[in-house]
């Protein structure tokens, strides 16, 4: 057996890693990750003329587009069927469409846009279009729009005026869904009340619940969640006159009296005996399918949920107007295009193409649950016969959306929703816990302007 | 694989290359220069661990440190440094997350003072039962265990529809029996806190049992007859043999429960939605509204290292009562 002595020699080829080099490695690669990968910076507004082309139709090779969307429920068949159709009548255009709960929609979406593996079009609702906007999701649609020929008198005034922020647009409507009256007829019916007797006005509405709970039913459960609690306040505050934020985004606005008087009004519900205490998460909701509640406001989005209820006899009527004015909240989806990696760029006239013909389809997707954006959808005999939904469409002169203000839609969650819950649930006055919840609104929106200022 | 260590070689010998004695996967490490330069061994069989702990744990960590020091927006073109603001923040009145955080703090601790101990005592009498030899043990075993595999938002969803103040099944019983009926399980304090800490000890009382049942097949029935044969009384037995036995074992689980209690976050988030008001919002919920709801980042990471740091000052809290009195078997 040979037997043989390496020098110890330092710095010899072959010659293991030292400690420190192995360290140094680690940094550097430590170092790397630090820095994260950033795509190049395109020009949102570069992309958008490009779009633009779409409007002349897609002739290029085959294309294959991300279509990502949050219809997790009813809403999913009906769009299924229309991108089916559409990819059946175009030959170099697929649309594929996945689904995310809108819960993770808004995390998912601009972080799978800023690596570069976003979609192609994607819908999000009117609130959240400003937040997209100065994240550079979503590419400015002024021009798209304009070659498509697209404007205010193809949707209403409040539809399409909600797709813009700051002076530019970026989204087209798809669909508005307000909040409605539902009710409970055979509540209703047993208390002797018809149909004929439906509320519109505040003295109405209490003058049936005094009705109902004299026959012992707690008729208008007030809930304290954001659905419906929270939308609930909302309308009512619009209709006392008040305003969720000012327009500039610099202060909240609800802790006005208008607020109060709206947050009062649903204690007053609660403090006749109209609603129990201490509803709980979509307990009004269940009352109401159990013939316990009869009436509750709530999205459109729960046509086809009662619908498929067995047993439940209810029918749909406007918002009674508790206060001085009419109005309703409500929400719209609307058709967005993605910021793309430079790669993506040939995609974006098939992308336009597909834009183009779901904002022309949109009668189909009423059968969604939803009142189609497009004019001459709603106005069409065949919308007219889809009962319920013309109903919640006869609101459309009066439903209100929130402000478009960047990151308008967390500042409202962590300091509203939660003023109302407290609110509702009488751990609080109205008045003490909207003022609570408006001073810390106008700490979070100066900040978020200082932020969002930079995105400029 | 246990033929990992590398046979010594006295110094002054040289080794034979490849020699027929060397352990499977070592010949290449060997013969690759003297015994002495081969300090780096054990490390080269570490590296592949250590570069997933490193890409993993370490840079993550590090990561988070960075973010912490920035307003940072990672869809905004620019993330400027704040140094330690988002940490000042915490602590400076006026700023609307110091109240919000110290809220959440309170609730998660809150919790975990109220969840812990019943985590800890509970598996502990349950296992002592199960431990004993009795027809259908295994089926309880499995029963007590069954819940653990369910995900929190089953969970959850199942507790909050028994929970419901006015639709659920548990009030809807309580009436049935002429009890009160009204109480807000979901809604209001302090009920919302038993509501939390019930249904979590339900969902993962199975998984402390099983552990001090492990613990407990460790200690030597020896040991049990001769305090027998001593005369020692079964709460003797208990207190004399089976505790000091199952040491380490209440160790792992009250510090796995601690923090477990302390990362709370599905249980509020579906079933009470942190409200009342913000009454049962974690710290970890609220790390995530900031983080992911808000986009602010830098504060959200911010707090994450300040909740971390509690955490560990909690730890070491409890490792010094477990082993600061020495490990000495005193009776009192």
């Amino acid at each position: 057996m040979q037997r043989a002595r390496a020098p110890e020699t330092r710095g010899g080829p072959g010659r293991p890693p030292g400690r420190r080099e192995l360290l140094a490695g680690a940094g550097a690669a430590a170092g790397l990750l630090l820095l994260g990968c950033r795509g190049e910076p395109v020009d949102v507004r570069d992309q958008a003329a490009i779009a633009a082309g779409g409007s002349r139709g897609y002739g290029g090779p085959a294309v294959e587009l991300a279509f990502w969307t949050g219809f997790t429920g009813g809403d999913r068949l009906p769009m299924e069927r229309l991108i089916e159709r559409f990819n059946r009548e175009h030959d170099n255009i697929t649309v594929r469409m996945s689904v995310t709960r809108w819960g993770d929609f808004y995390q998912k979406m601009p972080a799978a846009v800023e690596s570069g593996h976003g979609p192609d079009v994607a819908v999000m609702h009117a609130d959240q279009l400003a937040t997209a906007a100065v994240h550079r999701t979503i590419l400015p649609l002024d021009e798209v729009t304009e070659a498509l020929g697209l404007g205010a008198g193809d949707f209403s005034d409040t539809l399409w005026s909600a797709g813009v922020f700051r002076g530019r647009r970026y989204g087209v409507p798809l669909d508005v869904h307000p909040l409605g009256l539902y009710y409970n007829r055979a509540v209703l019916a047993g208390a002797g009340l018809g149909d004929a007797a439906l509320p519109r006005s505040r003295r109405d509405y209490l003058a049936i619940l005094e009705q109902l709970k004299q026959r012992g039913v707690q008729g208008s459960w007030v809930s304290p969640a954001l659905f419906t609690g929270g939308l609930m306040f909302q309308s009512l505050l619009w209709q006392e006159g008040g305003q969720l934020f000012s327009e500039d985004g610099v202060r909240a606005t609800f802790d006005a009296e208008a607020g109060v008087e709206a947050l009062g009004f649903m204690l007053e519900l609660i403090q006749r005996g109209y609603s129990p205490r201490d509803v709980g998460q979509d307990a009004d909701s269940i009352a109401f399918t159990n013939d316990r509640n009869a009436f509750i406001w709530n999205g459109i989005w729960m046509i086809n949920i009662y619908r498929a209820t067995p047993g439940l006899k209810w029918a749909v009527a406007p918002v009674p107007t508790i206060g001085a004015q009419r109005a309703v909240w409500a929400n719209a989806h609307h058709l967005v295009l993605a910021r793309q990696p430079s790669a993506g760029e040939r995609r974006l006239q098939a992308s336009v193409v597909f834009l183009d013909w779901l904002s022309r389809h949109s009668l189909e997707w009423a059968e969604a649950g939803m009142v189609p954006a497009r004019r001459e959808a709603r106005e069409s005999a065949a919308f007219q016969r889809m009962t319920e939904q013309a109903i919640f469409a006869e609101q459309l002169p009066v439903v209100r959306f929130p402000p478009a203000i960047a990151g308008i839609d967390a500042v409202r969650a962590s300091t509203l929703d939660l003023a109302v819950n407290e609110a509702v649930l009488l751990r609080a006055t109205p008045r003490a816990a909207l003022r609570r919840a408006a001073r810390e609104a106008d700490a979070l929106l100066a900040a978020n302007l200082r932020k969002f200022a930079r995105a400029l | 694989m246990s033929a990992v260590d590398v046979p010594l070689v006295e110094p002054g010998q040289a080794e034979v290359d490849g020699g027929a004695q060397s352990a499977p996967g070592v010949g290449q490490l060997r013969g690759r220069g003297p015994a002495r330069s081969r300090w780096w061994a054990p490390y080269l069989f570490l590296t592949p661990y250590l570069a997933l702990f490193g890409l993993f744990v370490l840079a993550p960590i590090a990561l988070g440190v960075w973010i912490s020091l920035h307003d940072w927006d990672p869809f905004l073109p620019s993330s400027p440094w704040v140094g330690l603001d988002n940490y000042a923040d915490l602590f400076r009145s006026g700023s609307p997350s110091r109240g919000n955080f110290w809220r959440a703090l309170r609730a998660t601790a809150l919790f975990t003072a109220l969840s812990v101990p019943v985590l800890v005592t509970l598996p502990l009498l349950l296992a002592l039962a199960l431990d004993r030899s009795f027809p259908g043990r295994s089926l309880f075993r499995a029963l007590f265990f069954a819940p653990y595999v369910l995900g929190v938002a089953v969970v959850a969803l199942v507790w909050r529809l028994l929970l419901d103040p006015h639709v659920g099944v548990i009030n809807h019983l309580l009436g049935k029996v002429g009890l009160p009926a009204g109480t807000g399980w979901t809604t209001a304090v302090p009920w919302v806190w038993v509501s939390l800490v019930g249904m979590t000890v339900w969902w993962t009382l199975g998984y402390n049992t099983v552990i001090y049942l492990a613990g407990l097949q460790n200690i030597h029935r020896e040991i049990y007859d001769a305090a027998r044969i001593d005369g020692a009384t079964r709460w003797q037995l208990f207190r004399h043999v089976t505790l000091p036995g199952l040491r380490p074992v209440v160790m792992f689980v009250v510090m796995m429960t601690v923090l477990g209690s302390a990362n709370m976050f599905g249980q509020a988030y579906l079933v009470t939605g942190g409200g009342p008001g913000s009454e049962t919002r974690t710290v970890i919920m609220y790390i995530a509204e900031e983080g992911f709801r808000s986009f602010r980042l830098g504060a959200a990471a911010a707090m994450s290292y300040v909740h971390a740091l509690l955490l560990a000052l909690v730890n070491l809290g409890m490792v010094l009562l477990f082993f600061g009195r020495g490990g000495d078997e005193e009776a009192r």
